[in-house]
């Protein structure tokens, strides 16, 4: 607790002349963030750079550089990639259709409704709608199988696979997007388009030359934020794969359970890892966000 | 525009297909429990589980229990700040932002490694300390939503002033607290409260990990056990999440508006 009253009493700025007591009143917050958010993750990193002996080794992360690892890292970060993009793409011209494209007005407010739930509804029950809908027996399969005569099974698809994850994480994807950039979407000023094609600009050169490059922040920090979002989803991909497809997660998840890497300090190491990738992809997000606001307000 | 207009028609469309699709797969599914014809049997089924019933009890009341501790956490300290210490909101804006950094499999990680039985403060040890383990965990996850719905909600009322009104008609603190802050941010406090409802309930890593009988450990078993089931949970958790979302909307048009402001 030491450190905790140590970091709260630094804090008052030093020019005040008189002595203030205003900083006891978020002792309470402060603890409770060292206890339980601060600490905890300090003891995962900390412990990724520890060996059983308590010294400093880089031991750890090093053997995270063993194939088994490097894949199920590999495995993540497209899966992560593949959903963010398409998620950034389909979010984008979704939430292009409903501010610019002229669309009634009355489906505004229905779609980012559904949005707000659909950006919320992730974890184990969305693994069960797909798998009710694009499983063997799933709607969609059985349609297509028995109306058009395709089944998409005999085509390699599969439901517990790369693309049928990214499928389905596409769910909680696209409305995040959505519910980002119609509000950067709503800031595009109607003057600049008119001056552009005052200037003589067709609209491919209006999209290209002004408005993708004044966007260009947003659309890019919500691609981060999108993938930071997929690579830490444990919950959907345990419940639609079980322990079949081995994704980062899953495989900590495992770890944390019953130790499956016979080697407690490589679960930091593991844990270690995941902090650092949606580490940097927040940081990044963040980064161009306060980029963006210059221009949208 | 006519061109334009198809487009958006076709984006839309698109859009709505894949969303729709697998919701009404998940319930047409969810119907065909019995043979050949549509039933309400699978949600019978699930509805009359026991522990369908004790782990969505366990559920409901770790909910509210997260509900309660983080706005007494979360609103004294959001209005003490913009009330005392303005140069911190930068540092509480950074620290109610890092759960979405830190994946929460990574926190409950730390939990089980700092506070197992073997520790300074063995939480893990007794099923009490645990649940209270998984309820400040929970607390945790909403922090973000809970704080920018409650920042968001006391940027719209003039803090300082009240306090100054409070006080100088001899209210204490817990006075100015319960009785000027808290209903003025209440619509704000609610519509936090409802979506940290939506995330508790269904939550599954966590619960899993500190190995609570909750909600979401219960839906992952009867999802890798059984066929029919699983539809039907997923439709009622949809509905509750819809519910969830339903409730702040209409909530949020009894909020008090900010003052007029340039943008």
């Amino acid at each position: 607790m030491n450190d905790v009253t140590a970091a709260a009493a630094a804090a008052p700025p030093a020019y005040r002349p008189k002595l203030s007591f205003a900083w006891v009143g978020v002792v309470p917050f402060v603890a409770f963030a060292f206890l339980f958010l601060i600490l905890p993750t300090l003891q995962i990193v900390t412990g990724a750079f520890r060996n059983p002996a308590g010294e400093f080794t880089l031991a750890n992360v090093a053997n995270l550089f063993q194939p088994s690892i490097l894949s199920a890292y590999w495995i993540s970060i497209r899966i992560s990639v593949a959903s963010a993009f398409l998620g950034c793409v389909v979010g984008f011209l979704l939430a292009w259709a409903i501010v610019l494209g002229g669309l009634p007005s009355w489906v505004r407010s229905p779609l980012l409704t559904f949005s707000g739930v659909a950006s919320n509804f992730a974890g184990v029950p969305l693994a069960f709608a797909f798998l009710s809908t694009f499983g063997r027996l799933g709607l969609v399969t059985l349609i297509l199988r028995d109306w058009f005569g395709i089944n998409i099974y005999a085509y390699g698809f599969n439901i517990l696979s790369f693309g049928g994850l990214t499928l389905t994480y596409l769910f909680f994807q696209i409305p995040l997007m959505v519910l980002i950039v119609t509000p950067a979407l709503d800031g595009m000023r109607r003057e600049w388009r008119e001056a552009a094609s005052i200037l003589g600009a067709t609209g491919f050169q209006y999209w290209r030359m002004v408005a993708l490059p004044i966007l260009w922040p947003t659309l890019l920090g919500t691609f981060a934020l999108l993938f930071a979002n997929a690579f830490g989803a444990v919950a959907t991909a345990y419940a639609l794969t079980g322990s079949s497809l081995s994704i980062v997660p899953i495989l900590l998840f495992a770890q944390i359970r019953g130790d499956v890497l016979q080697d407690p300090h490589l679960g930091y190491a593991l844990a270690f890892g995941m902090i650092v990738v949606t580490g940097i992809a927040n940081f990044v997000y963040i980064w161009l966000r306060t980029r963006s606001e210059r221009w949208i307000k | 525009m006519k061109q334009n207009r198809f487009w958006s028609f076709l984006f839309l469309a698109i859009g709505v297909l894949y969303f729709l699709l697998p919701l009404i797969g998940t319930f047409e599914f969810s119907l065909k429990m019995r043979r050949g014809v549509y039933s309400l049997d699978a949600y019978e089924a699930v509805i009359f589980d026991p522990r369908f019933q004790a782990t969505f009890g366990y559920s409901v009341m770790m909910a509210l229990a997260t509900i309660v501790v983080g706005v007494l956490l979360v609103v004294p300290t959001a209005y003490w700040v913009r009330l005392k210490l303005p140069s911190w909101r930068p540092v509480l804006e950074f620290v109610t932002l890092l759960p979405l950094v830190i994946p929460p499999i990574v926190i409950v990680f730390g939990y089980i490694r700092l506070y197992n039985t073997s520790s300074w403060l063995p939480l893990t040890g007794t099923a009490m300390g645990t649940n209270i383990l998984l309820m400040f965990g929970y607390v945790v996850l909403s922090l973000p939503y809970m704080y920018r719905a409650i920042d968001t909600g006391l940027r719209a009322i003039d803090v300082g002033t009240l306090t100054e009104a409070a006080q100088s008609l001899g209210a204490g603190w817990i006075t100015i607290m319960w009785r000027v802050i808290l209903p003025n941010v209440f619509v704000a406090v609610l519509s936090g409260a409802f979506l940290t409802f939506a995330i508790v309930i269904g939550e599954f890593v966590l619960a899993a990990l500190l190995n609570r009988p909750a909600f979401g450990p219960y839906l992952q078993l009867i999802g890798a056990n059984r066929a029919y089931e699983p539809a039907a949970l997923a439709v009622i958790a949809f509905a509750i999440t819809w519910g969830c979302m339903a409730l702040i909307q209409v909530v949020s048009r009894f909020a008090p508006r900010p003052p007029a402001q340039p943008h």
